[in-house]
């Protein structure tokens, strides 16, 4: 075996985000040894992020919620073409998943008689976000990090993954290294649980950080699995879009739920000019109904700005293109308005969204107690993910799982705000319980002279940008790669752009294998960055082949030179794999069916 | 506009200040000019950053000698006619340039008692709790881990009583656990005996640069403080510790 400090674990988990926590303690509750290994530091992963909310029908605010409407949401939002198990899955589980929360610590604002309150959020029909005011994300992972460390779980914080490890079919384990000294370990393990969140860095305009380079997609990619729905992407209607180096930094969806409205720059609601037809009877069809809803009024009809965040992206980008955007090239996003219809409005504001005043207030120079926001749309989260089993999260590789961003299936076309975080639940959960199972069934995999071979030629990989003298930098070839996505691979698509970005993201590929670092081993950035080109322009690629072959606009994707939906395309998902000579093939793959108890849940919800 | 930017690049064996002259845009903060300054001039400049929006407390650092996010701190708050000057957290070791070695804090919280809830409330195993009875803890909740307020503490810093003192962060973390509704652990002896509250002599430095403006003090280590005079100084205080021990049985 290579001379590389190496460490046993009966589960590995890859990424300690929501979904890997959840997933390492459910693991570690089975009594088998886990090993979690994070990129940054603990508790820093994007869940921390996450603003608006828990979706989970607890029906504390409204008793006409349960787990059916909660299904038909999830179904309608993604355009019927999620993975149908998944959906009933997460609908079932969520409510215990926050209740477990908890149990283990979580404060959760309350309702009048105790319980945990829940907000209004787009897509979904009853006030269902259990939340902690905009800064539910931090309460859910601080939870499950103060809850998971006193499990006997080994972390690995600040390590990054390069590949997996396998014998025959099965995953043994992966090989990657530590930030700090640059060192290279080999992590043995029965069962891998892949929770590396998203690929928002593939784009200019993003709410992700440095770390969503879709780690997790390409070494499942690489190690056999199938990639599924990878053309949806979604761009989060309201990012902040002033000043310039703040751009794309999220502006919570729970704006819109305590009553913000969306105006254009002469101050037309323009959320109400387009209601899709399988939204209309949902939807409010006046000011006050709208104002009602958001108020509690059980009578009347969402407002229009709580449409699904495809739909509202895509009315954002028609104002700004047709000349009514705002000065900065957003449109704007009013709560200050509500001071009209509440009397301590300034101090609501400040209680319900904290966050975002302080954001506006010490990034912008705004005051949302008194002035309009600056949003646009911002890449945000994607649909796509690894093809997993959906009782068990495991892909088609043996012993490898994947749960949260990078896997997929739950959310379909569009995923409705509040889903991610109860997805990293119920599946991180469910992960985590399976991959024990499997470490229990299995013995620890074979570390002989191919895995050996596989490490060292990683090794050399890892280490070939110190041995470039080109002056092509890492960071250059990112954010030209950045650009390329989202002016060719954006909210709007078609053919013709779509195979201008292939070419150059060949051209890219060529760019990243010269790429130099410069420097030592040690805690080095640019080294580091060159490294993540690779999953980058794999996961763009996976995105832009998907897309081109989805010849229609479905959710998250808008295609102008197919601007319709296509009945054809909806009892499709279109899969990514790996051929054998390394190339990208890309097919369509029929929708399991649905058996008929769901299919009458949808039905009656219409 | 160009602004000259002294930041410290080194390692636990040494290092110094270098200058770097960077382009100033509207509306930049210290993070984006480090960041410009990797991409341009030193793409091996280490420093630790995530949401850039104040969320995660990754990229703490001393900006002209205070305490700061980096993702958070304005340019133009800042004198610009004068070099900005960044360094690494000095309660910490340095591993490189703006990054240190953080992970005494993972340790010091892993040895505090977790939490541990009454008996749920109603059938279905779920709690009521008004909203007034935990705003508190909501406010000690927001905590983002950036470990400024560690770096500021003159106990850690100065005096390096990282072995006898856990810090304000920690005491902020006893004091959400301690004063959560549900919980029913004591940590009253281990806060006098091993986590060192009596060293803190509430100067408030740490209430001062909380970046979530949490009133560690005075919300948070003065009701401890009481706490611990009232469990081990206060003989009305034993009688009612024994008696809330057996209400909890």
């Amino acid at each position: 075996m290579p001379d590389y400090e190496t460490f046993e674990h009966d589960v590995l988990v890859i990424g300690a985000g929501g979904a890997g926590l959840r997933a390492a303690i459910e693991a570690s509750a089975a009594a088998v040894r886990v090993g979690l290994v994070c990129k940054s530091l603990l508790g820093k992963a994007h869940t921390v992020m996450a603003e608006g909310g828990i979706a989970a029908a607890l029906a504390n605010v409204d008793e006409r919620d349960n787990w059916k409407v909660h299904f038909a949401d999830t179904m309608r939002g993604g355009q019927y073409v999620n993975q149908w198990r998944m959906a009933e899955l997460h609908a079932k589980e969520a409510p215990d998943r926050v209740r477990e929360l908890e149990a283990w610590g979580a404060v959760f604002d309350r309702t009048k008689d105790g319980r945990i309150l829940q907000r209004h959020f787009g897509g979904h029909k009853y006030p269902r976000l259990a939340h902690v005011g905009d800064r539910t994300g931090l309460e859910m992972i601080r939870t499950l990090q103060d809850h998971g460390v006193h499990r006997g779980i080994d972390v690995y914080m600040e390590h990054t993954i390069l590949s997996l490890l396998k014998d025959g079919d099965r995953v043994v384990g992966a090989f990657g290294y530590e930030r700090e000294r640059g060192r290279f370990k080999i992590f043995r393990a029965k069962a891998v649980v892949l929770a590396t969140g998203g690929i928002g860095r593939a784009y200019k305009i993003t709410s992700n950080s440095w770390e969503y380079t879709g780690d997790g997609h390409t070494l499942a990619y690489d190690a056999g699995a199938d990639l599924i729905d990878m053309e949806f992407v979604q761009f989060h209607p309201t990012g902040m879009v002033w000043p310039p180096s703040v751009m794309g930094i999220l502006v919570t969806e729970g704006v819109r739920g305590e009553g913000g409205i969306l105006k254009n720059k002469e101050g037309r609601r323009f959320m109400f000019d387009a209601i899709p037809e399988n939204y209309r009877t949902q939807t409010a069809d006046n000011e006050e109904e709208g104002w009602r809803y958001c108020q509690g009024a059980k009578d009347a009809r969402r407002p229009p700005e709580l449409l699904t965040r495809d739909h509202v992206s895509r009315c954002i980008v028609r104002e700004i293109k047709e000349g009514r955007g705002s000065p900065h090239g957003g449109v704007y996003l009013d709560i200050s308005w509500i001071k009209q219809k509440l009397p301590n409005a300034a101090e609501h504001i400040k209680r319900k969204l904290p966050s975002m005043y302080h954001q506006f207030k010490q990034l912008a120079d705004i005051d949302i107690t008194e002035q309009p926001m600056e949003v646009g749309p911002t890449t945000h989260y994607i649909m796509g993910g690894v093809h997993v089993d959906p009782d068990t999260q495991m892909s088609r590789v043996p012993g490898l799982f994947a749960a949260g961003e990078c896997a997929a299936g739950i959310n379909g076309a569009n995923r409705l705000g509040g889903n991610s975080l109860s997805d990293l639940l119920v599946f991180g959960k469910r992960a985590g319980e399976f991959a024990a199972k499997f470490a229990k069934e299995n013995s620890l995999g074979k570390i002989g002279p191919p895995q050996a071979e596989q490490i060292e030629s990683a090794a050399r990989e890892a280490l070939a940008p110190f041995e470039r003298s080109s002056s092509e930098s890492p960071y250059q070839v990112q954010k030209d790669l950045q650009d390329t996505m989202q002016d060719l691979v954006g909210i709007v698509r078609n053919e013709s752009e779509m195979r201008e970005a292939l070419g150059k993201i060949d051209d890219f590929k060529r760019r990243a294998e010269n790429a130099a670092a410069s420097g030592n081993r040690e805690y080095n950035p640019g080294w580091h960055t060159a490294l993540d080109l690779k999953n980058l322009l794999a996961v763009s690629e996976a995105i832009t082949r998907a897309a081109l072959e989805r010849k229609e606009s479905r959710g998250a994707q808008f295609r102008d030179d197919y601007p319709d939906k296509d009945e054809q395309f909806a009892k499709v998902n279109t899969m990514i794999s790996k051929t054998e000579d390394g190339s990208m093939q890309i097919r369509l793959e029929p929708l399991p069916e649905m058996p008929d108890y769901l299919k009458q849940i949808i039905e009656e919800m219409k | 506009m160009k602004a000259v930017f002294k930041i410290w690049r080194g390692d636990a064996k040494g290092g110094e200040f270098r200058d770097y002259t960077t382009e100033v845009a509207e509306g930049m903060v210290v993070l984006d000019a480090i960041h410009d300054i990797q991409r341009t001039q030193a793409p091996d400049l280490a420093c630790r950053w995530n949401c850039k929006a104040g969320k995660c407390g990754s990229c703490s650092a001393e900006v002209n000698g205070m305490p700061k996010l980096m993702c958070m701190t304005r340019l133009s708050e800042l004198p610009l006619e004068k070099p900005v000057t960044v360094e690494p957290m000095k309660a910490f070791p340095v591993l490189k340039d703006l990054v240190t070695d953080v992970s005494w804090n993972f340790r010091v919280k892993k040895k505090i008692k977790p939490f541990k809830p009454r008996h749920p409330d109603a059938p279905d195993g779920t709690w009521r709790m008004q909203q007034e009875d935990i705003d508190r803890v909501q406010e000690f909740r927001k905590c983002i881990e950036c470990f400024l307020c560690q770096d500021v503490c003159h106990v850690l810093r100065d005096h390096q009583m990282h072995e006898r003192f856990i810090g304000p962060r920690f005491l902020i973390h006893v004091a959400a656990l301690e004063m959560h509704p549900l919980d029913t652990e004591d940590r009253t002896e281990e806060l006098r005996n091993k986590q060192g509250i009596g060293y803190c002599n509430i100067t408030k430095c740490c209430t001062n640069v909380c970046p979530e403006s949490i009133q560690i003090t005075d919300n948070g280590i003065i009701p401890l403080k009481e706490r611990v005079v009232d469990d081990f100084y206060d003989p009305f205080g034993w009688v009612w510790k024994g008696f809330k021990k057996l209400l909890n049985r």
